[in-house]
Formats: structure tokens, C-alpha cells, sequence
């Protein structure tokens, strides 16, 4: 088995990857290398041909393939290395990678840091446990996304999309487009799980019928699917006798939530936060275990690329800095918990020494939408340190606070800070 | 022309119909397999506990009783030969109150006078030592260190094929529509696909055993489909369930049981409630509310979370209460296996065995062939192998080395080779039970469009003739841009 080295390993090319291992050079890392599974780079982007991506990023409104290739130019032009139809079988603990390809058979890669940049994947039907029959015709919105945008083909004719995720949104306009139907889409929530935006551009804009608190009780047919019946549901998302309905459609697509993909994480040894599904992480995406990173929706799932970008350079550059600095003291850590209305924060803890250093952001979501102004607080016990007002909070998307260096000096030898949201 | 008729017509490819046909391939007959599904052993074959039963549960006397131990020590050397995976774990009765002390009593006294070895009544504290994560009203538990778990899909397509490669014709979608008469003899059988004569016909058609009984004149048995539901839970779970996990039976059934899986999985069911329609393979609300329930009495921890799919198998509950193997005197030419659920997996290999007997004995002249194989060789299995011998593999074809399955860990080489064996996969799910794609916990979802492709390719055809299990099961509609008028 054919043996190599270099200073940052970076598993997944996708938008997260590229970042991480772009910044990673800009930050000492001498060798950098990317592995990718696919025959292209740019990863679930390449499938994403709707515009929205890049505002923050580029200053311009990109299809995902655009906004992947500005990132694939940046890492070619800064000759990182690349090896793509690669998939990576196994990550221990000091970091030796076992990877597979057609091309070089088995490699194994001992970085001197590595960083995780696997993305997310779709959360599938028996996730959900939907009773019914198994015929053939139901498919996550993503897969659906890929037979559709990259291979051509139709899942099917008429559509029922489970769940309101961004990409069951954006798939109820591309298969209208393609000159499919789409009867319903049904959410259990008494709101979208996905974007506004995608709720007015792609739902709205179609007359796409949208029913809020009902889910799909029965998948019906023998071959193929014949029909879905949709039941509405109460508060405790149980479905209400008497509000049945069949909905005949051919395909019933699931677009139910995006879980990160942290098998080869886990492989590694990090810990896992059981909320996000992703690895704990400091404010520089370190995991617990020394010289592994995470980047992107492997630590938990973003809204936007042009966040993940941000928060991946973050990981490369931490990785970076790994490899070419000297190892100082890292001091003080504060956990940062979630209080009222919050459902995860991320990083899970800080360094004080980083945050003197310069402004961390907090990523979290609320557990319940909130339609007018509400305030987000860090509080050290009662006293609070930071206090933002926002105009709405809505669990589809994500809250970004800024920690600034100032309160560095105020932390004093607290272990812990807690983040609300209040109204 | 009227083509030579066949010396043994099995009607159905289920686990019993294929090892009755490994088992006749040994000896110079023709011989035609049917199944009117596109893969074999889609009916109970495919939806089951996969339990290779100790034997201690069936009635002393009965033929379950008879052929379940009797087909239980055969494992080693069937699974040996046709590469299928099984593992001789031993299998756990747990008791949870004072009476399902006695309950386990009788159990153990049932298995002693089956004939059955390795049986143990074990303590509540020990038991627990076994399984920490069993429920600590745990009182008591019955060992049974014969019992197993194996690879009930394997089982049936490696005896299929091993039978393909001994020289039997299998066509598949081929459905009986019914039997060819000499007078009260059955010389034949009408299918879609037109006639084919015979000297023997074996019913082993399942839940349909009783269906093509009385089209054969033959009214005296009934079979009952007994839906049973269950769960597949993520690999990650299997930290949580080391052994197999039976609750008391009742009087009605043997209980939700908890399960380790061959590949890896954890497995929680059946349910047992009797239906009308034999193509009913839908679960329910109901039916699945009840396997948590009953999982969680005996596993409290376990991770609901952990769920990765749910399907429904339907036993064919035969009216006697016993397995029937007869050749019925008023049909010549007829032998007829009906009722065969539950230990059917276990006594499959068994009944094989008797079947080639009972033929023997009413006349059927069996002269072995030298050239017989008993020996199948399955697809490699690329996440099982070593290192060194991932390597070797991908060195002679480089397509060992493309994972397109990425939560089971399967190649491309894997998948091109299931379409190239003797009983190739010709669908989507075919192919996984065949190579485990589709399997995990992402359920399909990241290798269905390069699956597609593969198979396309390898069989010539477009991805839009590939279904998913036959019929009108397409998985793909049409192009894009080729909108309907």
C-alpha cells in the first residue's frame, strides 16, 4: 500500500473542503491535500443549478456550480493537490487515513493535520418510520436533485413532497419547471423548516398547494407509488382522525432534514454533540481529539454556503496554524451552553486566549420561531455580557452573535456562558 | 413441437423451492425453477426474522419439530458451501417475571425431548452479565446454544445459483396459472409465459401454496398470511444488542424479539396479526408502535433514533398448524409443501433432503452426476476482506477500488459482478440484497443514481428499464426535456 504524507489532509472537496484547505496554505500548512470521492469537485453544489449563493461571498448572485468553480480556480491556482474518485475507508485516532480509489488502489495518507469536511446527508423515509407499502417512487428531495440536474432523468410525474427543507422547496420548482406536477407539499411544523426566500421564489411563485401541520400517514401501491394520504396533525404532531385525505401522485419525495455525515468523526475518536450530530468544537472547529478539525455541515448544518465558507476557513486556518506554529498554552476554556430558546451553540467551548486575540461568532438556533423583536443575551450566571436585538427569530434560520474581545476581561475564571433568547 | 417434458417442475424460488433444486441438481434430471417475481425469494424468503432456530419451541412429533432439527446442524456445511454468511451465536429466551420462569421450564423440557443440545437456564444476573442493557426485571433466561443468525437472502440466491450452475433453468416472472392434466396426474403446468410439461411438479410457493393446491383439485388446507412488522436499526446500535434477544412466547406468538442482524444491524419484530390479502406488505402505525413497545420492554435504551427502515413479511400460516409435505394420493405427479413459516428457514435445507427421498421412493430414478458442484463462490465482499486483500483485489480490477456505496462500503466491482452471476440482479433490489447497496443509514439516497448506471450499462439497457422489483416498479420516469404531449 503506497504511503503519503503531507501537512494538511482535507477529506471532501466540497464548498467546505475547499475552503478549509485553501485557507489552510494561506496559513502555513507547506502541503495540502484534498480528497474527494466524486469525479468532479464542488460536492452537493455541482447538483445545486438554482441561483442564491455567493451574495456574502462574491458580492454576486451564483448558481451553485458557479460559486463551486470560483472555489475549485482558487484552489488550483494556489496548487493545492487533488485527488478526486477517492473515498476514505477509515480515520484513527492519529490521524493515519486509509483511502480507496480505482486509480491508486488503497493509499494510505499520515497528515500532520487533517481536516473533516464530509457535509451532510439526507434523513430517509424509515427515519420516519412512515407506514405503508415499499413500492418503488420515493426518494429524498437531494437524490431526486441529482437524477434530475446531473443525470437527466425523472423520478416521476406527479409529486407529493414531504417536509419543507430548502431543497424540497427548490426541487417543487425545478420539477414544475421540467413539467412535472407537484400536488402537495406537506409540513408537519406549524411553519417552513427551509428559507423564506425558497417559500415565496419557489412555493408561492408556483402555486405550489402547501399544507402546514399535516404529514403523510400511508404510502399507497404495490409497483410503484399510486398515492400518499395525508392526515393534518395536532400540536403534538399526532394526526387528527377525520382530516384524511388521498392525494393520488406517482412519487412521494422527503425533504425532512439534513443530518451530518460524522461516521469517519466518529471513526477518529472526537466526541460527538448529541444535539447538532456533529463533533464538539472549540472556536478555532478544533475537535477533541489534537490536530482534527471540522468544517462546514459536518458540524452542524448551515443555511447558507457562504456561512459555511466562513466558518471552514476558520477550520483551515486553525489547521494550518497547527502545523506550522509552535504549540503555545491554550489556557482557559468556557463551555458555551444553550438556555432559553436556543437549541444548540457552536463552538461548544472557547479559549479565552483566542477571544482576546480577536471576535468569535456564536452560531444557534431557536427551538420555536418567534415573529417580532426578540433579544439574544451570553450570560455569565445572571449578568449579561452581550445583548442583541433581532427583528424575528425563526428555527430555519440559523443566528449568528458576535463575542468581542473586550469581554475577554470580564470572564474572569468562569467555566461556563449560556446563550437566550428572549422576547 | 412440443418441447421434452421436465423430470421436476419447482413452482416457486423461494429458500425451500431453491434448495429443493440444489438438492435435485446433484442427479441427471431436468429441471425448471419458476417464480413469478423478477428476483428469487421475494415473498417470506426476504421478510423474516432470519433465525436459524435451536429447535426447542416446536411440538415434539411435528414436522416443524422433525425438519427444524434436523436442518439445524446442517448450517456449517450449506452455509460453507454456498458462501453464505451464518453465525452459530446461540439464541436467548429472556424472562422478565416469576411466570415466565415456568414458561422457560417447559421450553427447556420441550427442547430436551426435541433432542435438542446446549440448552441452558441461566439466572437473571447472569443473563444481564450477557446483555447489560436487558431490562433489570430480568429473572431468568433460556440458552440455546445451538441457535444462530445467518443471511436469509443469501441463503436462497446461493442455493439458486449453486442449482443454475448444477444445470437447473430458472425463469423468473413466470407466473403458474394452472396445472397440465392426464387424468387425475399432473403432467404440467400453465404459466403467462406459456406451458411446461413435467413428470413431477412441486408446489413450494409459499403464502401461494394453498392458492395452487386448490387449482390442482386439492381443497383440504388453507394458509393464512400472518403479517409481521418490523424495524432495522443503524449499525451504530449494534453496541447496544450483543446476543439474540426472544421474549416468553405467548400463546399467540414468540414475541417482539431484539436481534443482532449477520450484516451488522440491529433487528426488532414481528408483530403477528393474521390478514386477508397476500399481497399485503404495508406496515401500519399500530403495527410499528407495538415492535417499539415490545423492543424497549426488553432493551429499554435502545436507541429509537437509531431506526433505519421498517417492512413487513408476511408468514404463511398453514391451517393445520404444521408444516405439510405430501405427494397427495389422488394427484400423481404432485408434491406439495404448504404451511411453511416459522422454523421454515431453519428446516429448509432439511426438507430439501426429504423432498429428494420422498421423490426417490415414488419412483423418480436418481442417477447422481459426477459432474455435480456443491461448491458456489459468492462476489467478494470488499468492506469484509483484509487490507492485503482489498489490494489484491482492486489490483485485478480496478473496480474493487470505487466505493459507491459509501455507509456499506460497496464497489462497483461488487455490484458488476452481481450482475454477471448465475441469478444475476436484474433490479434495484435484487442488487441489495445481492451486494448490501442501499442498506445503511442513508438509505439508498447517495448511491441509487450511480447503481442505476451500473446496471444500465452492464445489462444494456436504458436507466429508465431498471425497476425496482419487477413489473411496473420503474424508478425513473423519463428524460428531462421530453415533456409529454
Amino acid at each position: 500500500m503506497k504511503t503519503l504524507t503531507c501537512d494538511v489532509l482535507v477529506i471532501g472537496c466540497g464548498p467546505a473542503g475547499l475552503a478549509a484547505a485553501y485557507e489552510a496554505k494561506q496559513h502555513g500548512a507547506q502541503h495540502v491535500l484534498l480528497l474527494e470521492r466524486n469525479d468532479e469537485l464542488g460536492g452537493i453544489l455541482q447538483q445545486c443549478i438554482h441561483t442564491g449563493f455567493g451574495v456574502r461571498e462574491f458580492g454576486e448572485d451564483l448558481s451553485g456550480p458557479e460559486y463551486a468553480w470560483r472555489w475549485i480556480d482558487r484552489v488550483r491556482d494556489a496548487n493545492l493537490e487533488v485527488l478526486s474518485e477517492t473515498m476514505v475507508l477509515s480515520v484513527d485516532r492519529s490521524r493515519r487515513v486509509v483511502a480507496t480509489s480505482k486509480a491508486l488502489g488503497l493509499i494510505e495518507i499520515l497528515p500532520r493535520a487533517l481536516v473533516l469536511a464530509m457535509g451532510c446527508r439526507e434523513r430517509p423515509r424509515g427515519a420516519l418510520a412512515i407506514p405503508g407499502s415499499r413500492p418503488a417512487g420515493v426518494y429524498t428531495a437531494g437524490t431526486a436533485q441529482r437524477l434530475v440536474n446531473m443525470e437527466g432523468y425523472m423520478p416521476g410525474e406527479r409529486y407529493v413532497i414531504l417536509g419543507s427543507g430548502d431543497i424540497g422547496m427548490i426541487m417543487a420548482r425545478r420539477l414544475t419547471l421540467e413539467g412535472a406536477e407537484v400536488a402537495a407539499m406537506c409540513e408537519i411544523l406549524p411553519y417552513i423548516s427551509g428559507l423564506r426566500r425558497n417559500l415565496v421564489q419557489c412555493i408561492r411563485d408556483f402555486d405550489i398547494p402547501l399544507h402546514l401541520c399535516t404529514t403523510v400517514i400511508d404510502v399507497r401501491g404495490r409497483d410503484r407509488v399510486e398515492s400518499v394520504v395525508v392526515s393534518g396533525v395536532d400540536e403534538r404532531w399526532r394526526p387528527v382522525a377525520g382530516t384524511e385525505r388521498e392525494i393520488p401522485c406517482d412519487t412521494l419525495l422527503l425533504s425532512v432534514g439534513l443530518i451530518p455525515e460524522n461516521e469517519l468523526t466518529r471513526m477518529a475518536g472526537a466526541s460527538i454533540d448529541p444535539i447538532t450530530g456533529g463533533p464538539f468544537v472549540d472556536e478555532g472547529y478544533a475537535t477533541d481529539v489534537p490536530g482534527i478539525y471540522a468544517a462546514g455541515n459536518v458540524v452542524h448544518v448551515y443555511d447558507l454556503v457562504d456561512d459555511v465558507s466562513e466558518a471552514a476557513r476558520i477550520a483551515g486556518r486553525s489547521a494550518g496554524r497547527y502545523v506550522s506554529q509552535a504549540p503555545r498554552e491554550s489556557g482557559d476554556v468556557v463551555r458555551l451552553k444553550a438556555g432559553a430558546n436556543v437549541r444548540a451553540v457552536v463552538p461548544q467551548s472557547l479559549h479565552v486566549s483566542a477571544l482576546e486575540e480577536g471576535p468569535v461568532v456564536l452560531q444557534f438556533r431557536v427551538r420555536q420561531p418567534v415573529e417580532a423583536p426578540v433579544r439574544a443575551e451570553v450570560r455569565l450566571g445572571d449578568r449579561v455580557l452581550v445583548s442583541r436585538r433581532y427583528r424575528y427569530v425563526r428555527p430555519a434560520e440559523m443566528v449568528a452573535l458576535t463575542l468581542q474581545p473586550r469581554i475577554a476581561g470580564e470572564l474572569g475564571d468562569a467555566s461556563e456562558l449560556t446563550v437566550h433568547v428572549l422576547e | 413441437m412440443p418441447e421434452a417434458p421436465y423430470d421436476v417442475i419447482i413452482i416457486g424460488a423461494g429458500v425451500v423451492g431453491a434448495h429443493i433444486a440444489r438438492q435435485l441438481s446433484r442427479y441427471r434430471l431436468r429441471i425448471l425453477l419458476l417464480d413469478k417475481a423478477a428476483d428469487v425469494g421475494d415473498g417470506t424468503t426476504k421478510a423474516n426474522t432470519a433465525i436459524v432456530h435451536a429447535g426447542y419451541d416446536a411440538k415434539p412429533g411435528t414436522n416443524k419439530a422433525r425438519f427444524n432439527v434436523a436442518g439445524n446442524p446442517m448450517f456449517e456445511q450449506v452455509c460453507g458451501e454456498l458462501d453464505v454468511e451464518f453465525d452459530r451465536c446461540g439464541t436467548y429466551v429472556v424472562g422478565v417475571s416469576d411466570e415466565d420462569l415456568v414458561t422457560l421450564r417447559d421450553l427447556y423440557e420441550r427442547g430436551v425431548e426435541n433432542g435438542i443440545p446446549g440448552l441452558e437456564l441461566i439466572s437473571g444476573e447472569e443473563m444481564r452479565r450477557r446483555e447489560p442493557g436487558l431490562t433489570e426485571s430480568t429473572t431468568s433466561a433460556l440458552y440455546a446454544a445451538t441457535g444462530g443468525i445467518v443471511d436469509p437472502f443469501a441463503l436462497c440466491f446461493a442455493a439458486a445459483e449453486n442449482a443454475v450452475s448444477n444445470g437447473v433453468e430458472l425463469r423468473l416472472e413466470t407466473e403458474v396459472q394452472g396445472f397440465l392434466r392426464e387424468g387425475d396426474r399432473i403432467s404440467g403446468v400453465s404459466t403467462n409465459r406459456g406451458e411446461y410439461h413435467s413428470r413431477w411438479t412441486i408446489i413450494a410457493a409459499g403464502l401461494h401454496a394453498d392458492d395452487l393446491m386448490h387449482a390442482a383439485g386439492l381443497d383440504s388446507f388453507t394458509i393464512t398470511p400472518r403479517k409481521g412488522e418490523y424495524f432495522v436499526l443503524d449499525r451504530t446500535a449494534h453496541d447496544q444488542v450483543r446476543n439474540v434477544l426472544f421474549p416468553c412466547p405467548t400463546p399467540v406468538s414468540k414475541g417482539i424479539l431484539v436481534t443482532p442482524t449477520i450484516h451488522g444491524n440491529v433487528m426488532i419484530g414481528p408483530t403477528a396479526t393474521d390478514i386477508d390479502d397476500k399481497e399485503n406488505l404495508s406496515t401500519t402505525a399500530e403495527g410499528l408502535n407495538e415492535v417499539m413497545t415490545g423492543a424497549l420492554k426488553l432493551v429499554p435504551g435502545l436507541d429509537t433514533r437509531q431506526i433505519i427502515r421498517s417492512y413487513t413479511g408476511l408468514r404463511a400460516a398453514g391451517s393445520t398448524g404444521d408444516f405439510l409435505i405430501e405427494i397427495p394420493p389422488e394427484r400423481p405427479g404432485l408434491l406439495v409443501l404448504a404451511g411453511i413459516e416459522s422454523p421454515g428457514l431453519t428446516a429448509s435445507p432439511a426438507i430439501a433432503l426429504h423432498v429428494v427421498e420422498m421423490l426417490r421412493e415414488a419412483g423418480l430414478e436418481l442417477a447422481e452426476r459426477p459432474e455435480f458442484n456443491p461448491v458456489r463462490k459468492g462476489i467478494p465482499r470488499f468492506a469484509h476482506l483484509s487490507l492485503a486483500e482489498q489490494e489484491a483485489l482492486i489490483a485485478q480490477d480496478p473496480r474493487y477500488g470505487r466505493v459507491i456505496c459509501r455507509c456499506e462500503t460497496v464497489t462497483e466491482g461488487e455490484v458488476v459482478a452481481a450482475c454477471h452471476s448465475p441469478v444475476p440482479a436484474r433490479t434495484y433490489d435484487a442488487m441489495k440484497r445481492r451486494t448490501r447497496i442501499g442498506t445503511g443509514r442513508c438509505q439508498g439516497a447517495f448511491d441509487t443514481p450511480l447503481v442505476l448506471e451500473i446496471m444500465a450499462r452492464e445489462y444494456g439497457l436504458s436507466p429508465l428499464e431498471i425497476t425496482q422489483k419487477g413489473g411496473a416498479s420503474h424508478m425513473l420516469v423519463r428524460t428531462t426535456k421530453a415533456v409529454a404531449e
